[in-house]
């Protein structure tokens, strides 16, 4: 079976004084039939990359191939087997849902008739409406909309979710589940952790331009050593004095980090670590001013690659 | 699977344009009423009349009583008189066409004209004094001539005018339409999204001149019946031929249109660049007065203007009933520029 996507140290460099780089060499295989995220921070180079593999970039370096074949070559075959919504698009506002995804219909050899696509993304009682009457969630699935209209095998979703209310969210996500149900391949960029987890099945975490990890979600939390994490706050005289890594020696304790005020621990063992770091607090005559344990997540795994958060604006390079 | 023509990309891509054009009723209103206003009043403004009286004015000195009463006497001045000062003010200011100032040089009578000679409303008062002025002192004239007064639709302002505003509305719709409607597409990322499907850049370019063409109709149509109406500007040419040249100008228009937005990335560049380009031709090309006004060393230029030919052409159909194999030249000028801003515009063409 040919991968979906197939990338080879791909590069991507603006010109300028100093020039951008903002793909420095990715190698990139995705299986068909699955659901793949791409997570990292604004600059990390996500969107450089999917812009690539949609054809709408060219690389400086390297070769990005889509199920199967060559951009350079059969451009417009890729263009009639993929789907794309981009991070931001502004359809015309005059034009009215179904109109907007017959015109984009009439673009592909074949397809999905408009009025199904429009039932698909649950918005047939909004089909005679105009896009400027639509709220954002609602003008986030006729996006979407447009990239399944052509029946793709393969979809491009930049931050399909970015600014949407929670209940918008997860209506995406059902169409977004229910395409890879059917047997699609999704490529989608995030930098939401919670989205990744619970849609893709396999993930990579980009940072100023490169690859730092892929694997499943569950693996990559798996492999920190540490499915838990201890969040807690402390006051007191000695607080703003502690060192970042205050409590990282505690048994069951594996690292400590800061997040503005809260204190991280990622924990091994909760039962262990709790009761030392309670003592330790009571022995620096400190008050525990709050104290929570969760599950690790994708943002934890983020902070132990990057070495920084998820949403720090230390990331260089374009968006 | 058998699609009927009205799926074609072409067909949805046209639609889509035509639509978002008719539901923003400001753009309607302006683009079909404004050519009407500027026809109405336009209209009204050089609506042909006989010569009005030239005002004309007497500098104080010997003999100024004798003087205004002989001037006044022809039905073409209006005389008044006023010292130096006042003549020059009145000169100056243009209410005034002409000073005279009674002289005696050598004790024999005579009298200096003061006045510009550029001016062609101080000439033409200049003549009417003079021969006033010597027809009193008894000059009889030689040879009879006889007036014989015609006013004829064709030769009238309004007629001149009409192709005139034609020639303007092709090229205010064409640039403005397609330029202002191209980069706003590449600003909303649309154009990008268009590119991430299989849609061909020719259909995309060929709805813009569709689109451009089917607005254009009403508009003409509107300045040729009110014109018609209101005045009774007739069209003494083929309607074929003058069908041919507006569907011409039109294309020629949308192809400058497409070139000045072809990696225009705001709205504040194309709006300069699409006046930086139509300046010139709303000067020169002849929309209000004849370009051979202008110097002659600058025609070469101002006849390869892309406005310049079309509205010739159109006038020496409108009004001479020329036939095609008389306008060859400026339908070649006009078909250049299509053709040529056309494929550099696509070449230079920036989707994102």
């Amino acid at each position: 079976m040919t991968y979906a996507i197939e990338c080879r140290q791909l590069t991507k460099t603006w010109p300028g004084k100093p020039p951008v780089e903002a793909v420095r060499g990715i190698d990139l295989t995705i299986e068909q039939g699955i659901c793949f995220g791409v997570l990292g921070p604004n600059g990390a180079g996500k969107t450089t990359t999917i812009e690539i593999c949609e054809g709408l970039q060219k690389a400086t370096s390297g070769e990005a191939l889509v199920l199967g074949k060559s951009w350079a070559t059969h451009g417009h075959e890729i263009r009639e087997q993929i789907g794309v919504s981009l991070q931001e698009t502004r359809l015309s506002e005059k034009l009215t849902v179904l109109e907007t995804l017959t015109l984009f219909r009439s673009f592909y050899g074949s397809g999905i008739d408009a009025e199904d696509v429009i039932a698909r993304v649950s918005l047939t009682e909004k089909k005679h409406s105009r896009i400027k009457s639509l709220s954002g969630g609602q003008r986030q699935r006729v996006a979407v909309a447009t990239a399944l209209v052509g029946n793709p095998r393969l979809l491009f979703l930049d931050e399909p979710t970015t600014g949407l209310d929670p209940q918008s969210r997860r209506e995406l996500w059902r169409i977004i589940s229910e395409f890879r149900e059917a047997g699609g391949t999704i490529l989608l960029t995030t930098h939401y952790m919670d989205e990744a987890e619970r849609l893709c099945d396999r993930v990579a975490i980009f940072d100023k331009g490169r690859i730092l990890a892929i694997d499943s979600p569950r693996r990559l939390i798996m492999d920190l050593g540490a499915e838990h994490v201890v969040d807690f706050t402390v006051s007191g005289e000695q607080a703003a004095a502690l060192p970042e890594e205050f409590g990282s020696n505690l048994p069951g304790v594996i690292s400590a980090r800061m997040e503005s005020e809260r204190r991280c621990l990622s924990v091994g063992e909760p039962h262990v670590a709790i009761p030392a770091l309670l003592s330790l607090i009571a022995a620096r005559n400190l008050q525990l001013t709050s104290l929570t344990t969760r599950q690790a997540s994708l943002e934890d795994v983020f902070v132990h690659y990057a070495g920084h958060g998820l949403n720090d604006e230390t990331s260089g390079g374009a968006a | 699977m058998s699609r009927s023509w009205t799926m074609h990309p072409v067909a949805q891509l046209s639609l889509a344009r035509i639509r978002e054009f008719i539901r923003e009723p400001e753009a309607v209103f302006w683009s079909y009423v404004f050519p009407l206003v500027m026809i109405v009043s336009l209209g009204l403004a050089f609506r042909s009349e006989p010569i009005e009286a030239v005002a004309v004015v007497v500098q104080d000195g010997e003999r100024t009583d004798e003087l205004v009463k002989v001037l006044s006497a022809s039905a073409r001045l209006v005389v008044s008189s006023g010292p130096a000062e006042e003549c020059r003010r009145q000169l100056r200011s243009g209410k005034s066409e002409l000073i005279i100032v009674a002289d005696s040089t050598d004790g024999t009578d005579a009298y200096r004209f003061v006045f510009d000679p550029t001016r062609p409303g101080s000439v033409h008062a200049r003549d009417a004094v003079n021969d006033v002025l010597q027809r009193s002192a008894g000059r009889t004239d030689p040879v009879l001539t006889v007036d014989d007064a015609v006013t004829e639709p064709g030769s009238r302002y309004i007629d001149f005018l009409v192709p005139g505003l034609i020639g303007m509305g092709l090229m205010g719709g064409g640039i403005w339409g397609v330029g202002f409607g191209i980069v706003d597409m590449r600003i909303r990322q649309l154009l990008k999204r268009f590119l991430g499907t299989p849609m061909k850049k020719p259909h995309f370019i060929a709805a813009i001149m569709i689109s451009r063409i089917v607005f254009m109709i009403p508009e003409i149509l509107i300045v040729l019946i009110a014109s018609r109406l209101l005045f009774g500007v007739v069209n003494h040419g083929s309607y074929l031929i003058m069908t041919l040249l507006i569907v011409l100008g039109a294309f020629e228009f949308a192809g400058i249109g497409l070139l000045v937005a072809s990696r225009a990335k705001t709205l504040e560049a194309v709006s300069g660049l699409m006046n930086l380009s139509m300046v010139p031709m709303w000067i020169a090309s002849g929309i209000f007065f004849s370009p051979d006004r202008f110097p002659s060393f600058i025609q070469p230029l101002i006849n390869v203007l892309p406005l310049t030919p079309l509205i010739g052409a159109m006038r020496r159909v409108m009004q001479e009933s020329a036939g095609l194999a008389q306008i060859i030249p400026e339908l070649a000028i006009i078909l250049g520029w299509g053709v040529v801003t056309f494929f550099l515009g696509l070449k230079l063409f920036r989707w994102e």
